[in-house]
């Protein structure tokens, strides 16, 4: 497989001077999803910020293609109205703020949103790139059932349009998710 | 993506504490008459350098709101993944400070300038030093802020790491300088995003 639009070869990550793993290959193609599992401290956010680019492996090689990550930090400014917020990072946010349900949010300044409203609109931002590889860290924090339902409909539609997306998260996801356990 | 984070952080610099190192200016340059006292030929004397301590003092206020916010927020690794060098970055956030920083200190520079008894030509040598010596300093600001964001106290860590880096700013400029001060300045301007890149590079966990 080379179109895979995640891939790592034999790759080894050091954080504060301890393994969290090493020889981890796997490969992402369009229209897949994987699931980062483990027990806390495993190493999945880790693994996530290193698919990302933010940190650097100790050995082997990653290959990326263009990505949008959503973490625990939502990037947004607080004192800005969600959808001029989110318009800092992609110009047509509308749609994926529809699809996360918090449309009518958008005059409503970030600072004032709950945590999981907030949770949605990081989700929203991702949604609203148009990369074709999605990152998330714990997704389902703090999202609702209401929350968690939108983010699987999405998840379909961003496979089904040949993107890809892996998830680290230690609660099970709805959907039809490849699994990779961390710490066993 | 950088043309809208200078706009941004431009905005961001005024809506908030803009006129809180302006004000400190202010009150420094205010403090020197009870300090040397009502003579207003010394005072005349040392007043160019009066202004640019001030000057220098208020310059440190606003360097823990530069870099940290962002970097604890997730913007500056989304601005990374928007494909944003942060050399790019840093040279945003240097003209962001700048112009929230210095056009606001020029004006200040001329209340500042009476309460010191500086003539006109006196003022205006002044004014185009720090004209000149700003851009520098907030480089040096912006790359402090970077080296230190995240660290516990780093504002005054910040302080102490700026000041001494500021003398060549500080002696060309209140000896009226000009060529020798911009030629800080620029070095200054041009290496600091390196700086502050590497830092915030250094700074990902």
């Amino acid at each position: 497989m080379t179109d895979a639009l995640l891939r790592f070869d034999g790759v080894a990550l050091v954080r504060g001077g301890r393994l969290l793993f090493e020889r981890l290959d796997l490969a992402v193609g369009p229209g897949e999803a994987l699931q980062v599992a483990g027990p806390n401290g495993s190493g999945k956010s880790s693994l996530i910020r290193l698919a990302a680019g933010l940190l650097r492996e100790l050995r082997g090689r990653v290959e990326r293609s263009p990505l949008a990550l959503a973490d625990d930090s939502s990037a947004l400014d607080g004192e800005l109205s969600l959808g001029r917020a989110l318009r800092f990072w992609s110009p047509e946010p509308d749609e994926a703020m529809d699809a996360l349900g918090v449309g009518h949010l958008a005059a409503v300044p970030v600072r004032l949103l709950s945590s999981g409203q907030l949770k949605r609109a990081a989700l929203a931002r991702v949604a609203a790139s148009r990369a074709p590889l999605w990152l998330f860290d714990e997704p389902l924090n703090a999202l609702d059932a209401d929350g968690a339902a939108r983010l699987a409909r999405l998840v379909d539609r961003h496979r089904s349009g040949g993107g890809a997306i892996v998830a680290a998260s230690h609660q099970p996801l709805a959907g039809d998710w490849r699994r990779l356990e961390l710490g066993t | 993506m950088i043309a809208r984070l200078i706009a941004r952080d431009a905005r961001r610099g005024l809506i908030g504490a803009a006129w809180l190192p302006i004000a400190f200016f202010l009150l420094v340059a205010a403090l020197i008459p009870f300090a040397i006292g009502p003579d207003a030929r010394l005072l005349a004397r040392i007043g160019p350098g009066g202004l640019w301590i001030a000057a220098l003092t208020a310059a440190l206020l606003p360097v823990e709101r530069l870099i940290e916010p962002d970097r604890a927020a997730g913007v500056l690794d989304q601005l990374f993944l928007h494909g944003a060098a942060e050399e790019s970055v840093a040279a945003a956030k240097i003209a962001a400070h700048w112009l929230t920083f210095a056009p606001l200190l020029l004006l200040a520079a001329i209340p500042a300038s009476a309460l010191l008894a500086m003539d006109a030509p006196s003022l205006a040598r002044t004014e185009l030093a720090l004209a000149i010596g700003t851009p520098g300093l907030a480089a040096l600001a912006v790359a402090m802020a970077a080296v230190t964001a995240g660290l516990p106290r780093a504002g005054s860590l910040a302080g102490l790491l700026l000041l001494p880096l500021a003398v060549p700013l500080l002696i060309f400029g209140a000896a009226d300088a000009y060529l020798l001060e911009a030629a800080v300045s620029l070095l200054l301007t041009a290496g600091a995003p390196f700086v502050a890149a590497a830092a915030i590079r250094a700074g990902r966990t």
